[in-house]
């Protein structure tokens, strides 16, 4: 796992339903892009967020592919419609395998 | 003819651009909370009229990152003092929050400092240090490396709005004299001072950068440039080397002197930690 890595999300914590919210997600992330040379004169492995994904109760609200040329702490935001209570899921996938998950709930009314 | 005519359009526009007065700049309000970001100078600072924060000179949508939490990156770097906060350090098994609980008690500390405590000049990053060193048996940080400017952005962010106020009387005084004689004094290969820039020239363009005071209410700052958060003395050395000048020890004794009269300079600007430069 990448080092320093941490996940931030700004959800509303109330919507009427059927509202369209703005969801901002930020994960800190070295974003390493695999083109730089390290001391040694050696590539430095790449190592970024290669796939961003937010779910609603179970269904999929955005799936992103990231490419290396994405910046340093990658931020995304977006916006979906709460038809009901329930939990937005967010989840960053590491180049290395890791796994980044955070979940935020949300109240009608 | 035509063409001389777009030439002189084109002028007339560039003009206008090159002109960004302080004036234009709607006031700096953080859910909810008003900032100071122009005030009377203080008599000290003889030659300024007013005091500006940097924020001002900073574009729209620079400006606009620091309006909101959640868009300020800088609290990537508060988020992580937090975890180095209750992090379990050295021979006592004791971390910050061991001793301190809550952090917020350090409302008001960042206002204050640097200060002078028997003789030496005190910042507070020689405070994070001590503390370390002496309550919890671990190794001190690196002066100004990232995991002393996370920690001192945590606790700077507590003193967020409040006006800066540091002591330049008694004790200080000598040392604020010091600050004041190199920030007048010329080095470097372009023989600049500090003054030269940044009382003489802010608010005008150096090449594609806006000259701001160099006021440093809103330090540990994020610095779009790099991605970081960057502490006073960093920023200090960066200037340094622009003018060709050997910079400097980071966290030497120049520094500190300077770094208390730069603070002293801009006595009433709220703090702004972390704030969001270029």
């Amino acid at each position: 796992m990448a080092s320093g890595v941490k996940p931030r999300v700004k959800v509303p914590k109330t919507a009427a339903a059927g509202d369209i919210i703005t969801i901002k997600t930020l994960i800190s992330h070295k974003m390493e892009s695999g083109q730089r040379k390290g001391d040694d004169g050696n590539l430095i492995p790449r190592s970024i967020i290669n796939r961003f994904t937010a779910d609603f109760n179970g269904q999929n609200v955005i799936d992103v592919t990231v490419e290396p040329a994405v910046s340093t702490n990658p931020y995304f935001e977006f916006e979906a419609m709460v038809p009901e209570a329930g939990e937005f899921k967010f989840t960053w996938y590491d180049d290395d395998g890791s796994v980044y998950e955070t979940a935020k709930k949300i109240a009608i009314g | 003819m035509k063409t001389l005519k777009v030439l002189v359009s084109t002028a007339c526009f560039v003009g206008m651009a090159v002109s960004t007065h302080a004036e234009e700049s709607a006031a700096l309000s953080i859910d909810g909370q008003e900032f100071t970001i122009q005030t009377a100078a203080p008599a000290h600072a003889e030659n300024l009229d007013e005091v500006t924060s940097g924020w001002i000179y900073r574009a729209k949508e620079t400006q606009a990152l620091q309006l909101d939490d959640f868009d300020n990156p800088g609290f990537v770097f508060v988020d992580q003092a937090i975890d180095l906060w209750n992090e379990v350090e050295g021979s006592e098994g004791k971390a910050c929050a061991s001793c301190h609980e809550d952090v917020g008690q350090f409302a008001g500390l960042r206002t204050t400092l640097p200060r002078v405590e028997d003789g030496k000049v005190v910042t507070m990053e020689d405070l994070v240090n001590t503390c370390r060193t002496d309550h919890m048996g671990a190794e001190p940080w690196k002066y100004s490396g990232s995991q002393i400017i996370a920690m001192t952005a945590l606790i700077g962010l507590q003193s967020r709005g409040m006006p800066m106020n540091v002591a330049i009387d008694g004790e200080a005084a000598e040392f604020w004299e010091q600050g004041r004689e190199l920030y007048y004094t010329r080095v470097g290969q372009l023989d600049m001072a500090c003054s030269n820039c940044h009382e003489d020239n802010y608010d005008t363009m150096i090449r594609a950068d806006h000259l701001s005071q160099g006021q440093t209410n809103g330090f540990p700052t994020y610095r779009l440039k790099n991605a970081k958060l960057n502490s006073t003395h960093a920023r200090f050395k960066g200037c340094m080397k622009n003018i060709r000048a050997e910079p400097y020890k980071v966290g030497g004794e120049e520094f500190k002197s300077l770094e208390l009269y730069i603070a002293s300079r801009g006595q009433g600007l709220s703090v702004e930690t972390p704030s969001v430069r270029n």
